[in-house]
């Protein structure tokens, strides 16, 4: 192969290297885009910090409905806790506020950062389920052995649409001591 | 027409043209397209060898429901295992090692565009291929999370014991191995074509190549992003996919199938790119619609990237993302069809003859549909929430990788060894090979639709009672289909040390000097050839559309 072409064949190869590079990139350019996206309307996702606090206003209780509100807590391998829902499930009313109250323990004897994350399911009602007060907002910190009764209040829309009669809210702690977490 | 070639090329016996180095450093130093790309398929056959053993460990386990031979974890580390070595180094090398030995044969080149880089980037993939295998003997045992990482599962203790960040190695060199690869292909392509040949005039293996590096370019950096945030999440306190710092597990879903969904095109594209020169050859005709064979590689190659949602339907994708990513993936059912019939048409009216390539290549047709007929009833997405992760996504990808990618490679063996080596393999051997591999491949995999249909979920090692006979069924077909390929490995081998001691002509195939210019030729093939570039090419294969 003459001169002319070997350097032809280097410039395309480097070429093609920063393509790859970027590419690379590309690939961690993901992330935000990823969030981005899903700010856009028509993608509803259920993500811990699209639920947000909500101002307590009066809404007309529908006494005709009864919605049953499930409530199960996941802990991870990981995690050294005990974690319990004290009522596992709740009959509601659209538009009336209750509190239910959540019982967290650390089991170690190390102080101990921890981090409640909510799942919902159906996942499309988590526009509607409306929290006041909820220990998932923040992250919690647990003395060693501390035990905490944790409340969480909540009412759900008026509006939520006709067919939802069974809600299952989930709440994972997660040992979030050595991670960073700063938002 | 047919091909004039310069005379003066098949005797180059000017001072350049010096053989081989003596001893076993050759294989180690060389920098000749012919070496690194018998090194590449005969790793890659090794491999193939290794991943099918895990197969058959999965295929005992599961041959009667309960727990026999393996532990659940070891089960799910051979699944994982099997994948990753199937897929980056049997597949992925098999096609790369095909791309040595045949675009500069076929474009009139002397050799790769970059020789030494094309040395490297062998090693690399042996070194990622030997890294990955060496978490088979490490404390905890090989990841077994699935070959797609998936996490929180492959970030979990129980599930990596100390394999993790090995793994995550190994997906880097045999991606950079991979890139690579793909620039030395593309540079070749572009700079060493023989100055006849035009871009329309490129056999459609060298077409379908050039698209194929473009992916493996674009996508196999993605997918190495996507594990060092794995390995960043695990080992460095990022969270780029742990809820609890504010990150998402369904991301890496989105990166990884970023990668995923044009991976496994990297796989077949080239598979459509030896089918399409095996069957004009016995065919006896042109290629049917050798342009919109073109266009069709292209457009599939540029829908496989905004289609990836289609693997994580269930995953709570907002409606208007489930229809979007539905009906994009239906499109792609165009341009596959497009080659189909024009396989079938290239076939239609020809003077066929069915010789073992032909043979493996009409299976290729014939069960790569099925495989594109299955993945066409998944993309309906209400649909696949009965199908996903069940043994119908199974035996939809072993459709389009075992009967069509592994078929085709076969194929690629029987047509071009008797050039490469001089010498005839055993046609009967061959054809006995491929009548019991087309039949135990179709034992072993169809009735996996049946299972998955009835809900078997896959990646277990153990089932319901229901699942029990036809899990026997593709258990007695895997086995047999695993040993018949040991008739494959018997005839390479034979091949090699002389064959039938047939000689064979410079064409091998008949005419087939008018397809391709690498049957113009003299067999076996000397170690340098095109040192001066053909004066006129072949348009055989390009008359159709002409």
């Amino acid at each position: 192969m003459n001169d002319f072409v070997g350097k032809k064949n280097l410039k395309l190869a480097r070429t093609l290297l920063l393509v790859a590079v970027a590419m690379f990139g590309f690939g961690y350019a993901l992330v935000p885009l990823y969030d981005v996206l899903c700010e856009w309307k028509w993608i509803e996702r259920n993500r811990p910090d699209d639920i947000k606090k909500v101002p307590e206003v009066a809404y007309k209780v529908d006494m005709e409905r009864e919605i049953s509100v499930e409530f199960m807590t996941i802990l991870n391998e990981s995690t050294p806790m005990e974690f319990r829902a004290e009522k596992r499930q709740l009959k509601v009313h659209p538009g009336q506020y209750y509190t239910v109250n959540f019982y967290a323990e650390n089991k170690s004897d190390k102080e101990m950062q921890a981090r409640a994350i909510a799942s919902f399911s159906p996942a499309v009602i988590s526009s509607y389920f409306e929290k006041i007060e909820c220990f998932c907002f923040s992250e919690q910190t647990f003395k060693p052995r501390e035990a905490k009764t944790l409340p969480m209040r909540f009412v759900i829309n008026p509006e939520i649409p006709e067919q939802y009669k069974t809600i299952t809210l989930s709440y994972t702690f997660f040992d979030n001591t050595e991670k960073s977490v700063k938002k | 027409m047919s091909a004039v070639v310069d005379e003066h090329d098949h005797h180059a016996d000017d001072h350049h043209d010096h053989g081989p180095a003596k001893g076993l450093l050759r294989w180690v130093i060389t920098t000749n397209h012919k070496d690194i790309g018998t090194l590449y398929l005969l790793f890659a056959l090794a491999m193939f060898f290794v991943g099918g053993a895990m197969a058959m460990v999965i295929r005992a386990e599961l041959f009667e429901p309960g727990l026999q031979f393996v532990d659940p974890a070891f089960f799910n580390s051979m699944t994982t295992m099997h994948a990753l070595v199937m897929v980056f180094g049997a597949v992925m090398p098999a096609f790369v090692g095909l791309a040595n030995w045949q675009i500069p044969l076929m474009i009139g080149a002397a050799d790769m565009a970059l020789p030494r880089m094309n040395n490297m980037s062998f090693w690399m993939l042996v070194a990622g291929v030997l890294l990955l295998a060496s978490t088979l003997f490490m404390e905890g045992g090989a990841p077994n999370g699935g070959w797609t990482l998936y996490p929180p599962l492959v970030l979990q203790p129980i599930t990596v014991g100390k394999a993790l960040p090995f793994a995550i190695f190994s997906v880097h060199l045999l991606g950079i191995s991979s890139i690579m690869g793909a620039i030395n292909i593309i540079a070749t392509i572009f700079n060493m074509r023989a100055p006849s040949m035009k871009m329309m005039d490129m056999p459609l293996f060298v077409w379908t190549w050039l698209i194929t590096a473009f992916l493996l370019i674009a996508v196999m950096p993605v997918f190495a992003g996507a594990v060092t945030m794995l390995l960043t999440d695990k080992f460095f306190h990022t969270s780029f996919f742990n809820a609890a710092g504010g990150g998402d597990p369904v991301l890496y879903e989105h990166i990884f199938w970023f990668f995923g969904h044009p991976e496994v095109y990297i796989m077949i594209l080239p598979t459509f790119g030896v089918a399409s020169t095996i069957i004009p050859v016995f065919a006896r005709k042109p290629l049917f619609g050798y342009a919109s064979m073109v266009w069709a590689t292209g457009s599939i190659a540029f829908l496989s990237f905004i289609v990836w949602a289609h693997h994580m339907f269930t995953v709570g994708l907002p409606l208007a993302g489930e229809l979007y990513f539905m009906y994009a993936t239906m499109i792609i059912a165009v341009p596959t069809g497009v080659k189909v019939f024009n396989w079938t048409a290239t076939m239609w009216k020809g003077a066929m003859t069915f010789e073992t390539p032909m043979l493996f290549s009409i299976a290729f047709v014939v069960l790569f549909t099925m495989g594109g007929f299955t993945g066409l009833m998944m993309s309906i997405a209400p649909a696949d929430f009965q199908y996903h992760d069940t043994y119908f996504i199974v035996a939809h990808f072993h459709y389009t990788l075992v009967p069509a990618s592994v078929f085709i490679l076969m194929a690629a063996g029987y047509f071009w060894l008797p050039k490469w080596t001089g010498h005839m393999y055993n046609e009967k051997i061959g054809q006995l090979h491929f009548w019991i591999s087309v039949v135990s491949v179709n034992v072993l995999f169809f009735p996996q639709h049946f299972l998955g249909l009835a809900g078997m979920p896959r990646r277990i090692p153990d089932y319901a009672v229901q699942f029990a006979d036809w899990n026997m069924i593709s258990s007695v077909g895997g086995f047999i289909f695993g040993a018949s390929q040991l008739l494959f490995l018997y005839i390479v081998i034979d091949t090699i040390r002389g064959g039938t001691g047939e000689k064979v002509s410079d064409e091998v195939w008949e005419d087939a000097a008018k397809h391709s210019l690498e049957w113009t030729l003299p067999s076996p093939l000397p170690y340098h050839t095109w040192t001066t570039p053909p004066s006129v090419v072949p348009t055989e294969h390009v008359l159709d559309s002409h």
